[in-house]
């Protein structure tokens, strides 16, 4: 499978990674070669094999539903790029 | 002073017990030398003021005679682990600002143990690179060359400047993260000792996520009982990462020098690949002769998925990070690019603030990931994952207990000579590693000897599940045998 100039600007938007016209050809190139190295994995016969869901077989340890953490917006704002009060500050969303 | 720096974990230990010298004139003589080698590039942050306050306080408790596992001892982090008020990068542009308000959990239990920070060592940005190139801060450069030579060479990655600093003297010891082999390449690369551990040995909370399913955190230094000393501080249950096991942490010190007589180590034949360099199938040669002669019974197996080990890998990872880094978005943290709108600023700040080699990932990972093609690619790579585990369980359950295998294709290359338009080319560094965190296997890289032109070369021991004891064992054999290997001194 390959990628036309096309399907790299919808995989961009997807990614919400701004791209340059004069960029496209050149991530296409680079795409498609990743994608033609992929491909020998359609040689592998993979009927029946589970997809591997968990690296080490364990069950996931729960603990009980309580707080055990926050309360400190300054420590949780303290990297913003912008803030108001205790709020992050972003460009208007709803008209 | 200077001999100070050339210590091995395990003599500062004692030589800080015995009060030789006191951890402030430990820390101070690593300052200096860090100082002088900037050439490097290696560090991307010196922290001398947290060194020296550290260093202060693990004297005030070597004289109280509270000392910890690690009191006093001298250490590089890598800047994808999260240090509390201390810059952490990734490496990247979109966080060079960032300052965490946390530890990582690998950090806070070296620091619970009384090691002193040095410094952030750098790498390829969120750890996405095999030589340390795709660094915003710049590229590393190897404090090995080849003989008679000034080209400048690469370290090795995504760990490289945790693998410089061990190497040319400017840590005791540094954290690294592995991947695809970002531990283990670079150590190769270097002459250094690194161990990724399996998976959920480590918790990798607070560490900068890549890949989640395949991240492991691990030690680099100059011998395999130092490394063994430090994994035991990393490793350990943590609530905060599911994917840690809550199993106990053995004294891994206890298994260096341990008798490998009668153990069983598998040679499989799926890794002499084809236009393999003659050193390193004769380096491999002499790893199954030491091995042999201290008596363990070498075995051929067969790996038979080997080959897609690779890239299934450049699937789940681009995967896993497509979906990781989505948290930078220019909101939270890290830098914003301002725009009128929040899509274009999410778009702007993104394109902005990742390197080429990261956008490229996460637009492959967004590609597999998308609708109508999550089956061809993502969930084909996963089935293909199950399978090369079970080569190995396959091969553990007919009697093998740890295979032997090169840990590089080839040694150190020159900065720039891969960067060319085929990304392939840097991938295939990782051919002999990246099985290993398909698999979530333990694997350690241990200096075996020199090539032709002088450059470290490595030799790569797989263990069983939780099993990264046998691993020390046999590395202290490769170690005994091939000797410890540093570079000769050309910076300041």
């Amino acid at each position: 499978m390959s990628v036309d100039s096309a399907t790299v600007r919808r995989i961009a938007h997807l990614a919400r990674i701004a791209v340059a016209d004069d960029e496209v050809e050149h991530l296409r190139g680079e795409i498609n070669s990743i994608l033609a190295f992929v491909e020998q994995l359609s040689e592998v016969d993979v009927a029946g094999v589970e997809p591997m869901t968990s690296v080490t077989p364990m069950v996931m340890k729960k603990r009980a539903d309580e707080v055990t953490d926050g309360g400190d917006a300054d420590a949780v704002l303290r990297n913003a790029p912008a803030r108001e009060g205790n709020f992050f500050l972003v460009p208007k969303v709803v008209e | 002073m200077s001999e100070l720096t050339s210590l091995t974990i395990a003599a500062a230990r004692a030589g800080l017990r015995a009060k030789k010298f006191s951890a402030a004139e430990l820390a101070e003589a690593h300052l200096v030398a860090m100082e002088r080698a900037r050439a490097l590039n290696a560090y991307v942050l010196e922290t001398p003021e947290r060194a020296h306050a550290m260093a202060k306080a693990s004297d005030a408790r070597i004289a109280k005679g509270e000392a910890h596992a690690l009191e006093g001892i001298p250490l590089a982090i890598k800047d994808m682990f999260c240090t509390a008020n201390v810059r952490t990068t990734a490496g990247s542009h979109i966080l060079d600002n960032f300052i965490p308000t946390y530890d990582s959990t690998v950090s806070s239990q070296l620091w619970r143990d009384g090691a002193v920070l040095l410094g952030k060592t750098n790498n390829d940005e969120f750890a996405m690179g095999s030589s340390n190139e795709t660094s915003f801060m710049g590229p590393v450069t190897s404090p090995w060359r080849r003989k008679g030579s000034n080209t400048p060479l690469v370290p090795g990655g995504s760990s490289g400047g945790s693998a410089a600093a061990v190497a040319a003297h400017l840590a005791l010891g540094a954290t690294g993260t592995d991947t695809g082999g970002s531990i283990r390449q670079p150590a190769a690369f270097t002459g250094t000792v690194g161990i990724k551990p399996t998976y959920g040995r480590c918790s990798r909370w607070g560490i900068v996520a890549f890949a989640s399913s395949l991240d492991q955190a691990g030690p680099f230094t100059r011998s395999v009982r130092d490394a063994a000393i430090l994994l035991r501080s990393m490793a350990g249950h943590d609530p905060k990462d599911t994917t840690s096991v809550d199993l106990e942490v053995p004294d891994y010190e206890a298994a260096v020098g341990a008798s490998v007589k009668g153990l069983k180590i598998g040679i499989p034949k799926e890794y002499r690949v084809d236009g393999m360099p003659a050193e390193i199938e004769k380096l491999w040669e002499q790893g199954r002769a030491w091995l042999e002669k201290a008596g363990a019974q070498m075995v051929e197996v067969s790996l038979p998925h080997t080959k897609y080990a690779l890239p299934a890998y450049y699937i789940v990872a681009p995967a896993e990070a497509s979906s990781n880094l989505a948290r930078y978005d220019g909101v939270r943290y890290g830098l914003r690019e301002p725009a009128r709108d929040i899509g274009g600023l999410y778009e702007a700040t993104r394109a902005k603030g990742f390197g080429k080699e990261v956008r490229r990932r996460i637009m492959i990972g967004t590609y597999v990931l998308s609708a109508g093609y999550y089956d061809a690619y993502y969930l084909r790579a996963q089935k293909v994952r199950t399978l090369i585990k079970q080569d190995f369980e396959d091969a553990f359950a007919s009697g093998i207990d740890a295979m032997l295998t090169p840990a590089t294709p080839s040694a150190a290359f020159g900065i720039g000579e891969k960067t060319g338009a085929d990304p392939i080319e840097m991938y295939l560094n990782d051919v002999f590693t990246v099985t290993v965190n398909m698999a979530g296997l333990p694997g350690i890289s241990v200096p075996a000897g020199l090539d032709g032109q002088g450059l470290p070369l490595g030799l790569q021991l797989i263990g069983r599940p939780f099993d990264e004891a046998t691993l020390f064992s046999l590395g202290q054999v490769i170690e005994d045998a091939a000797g410890r290997f540093t570079p000769e001194r050309w910076w300041a």
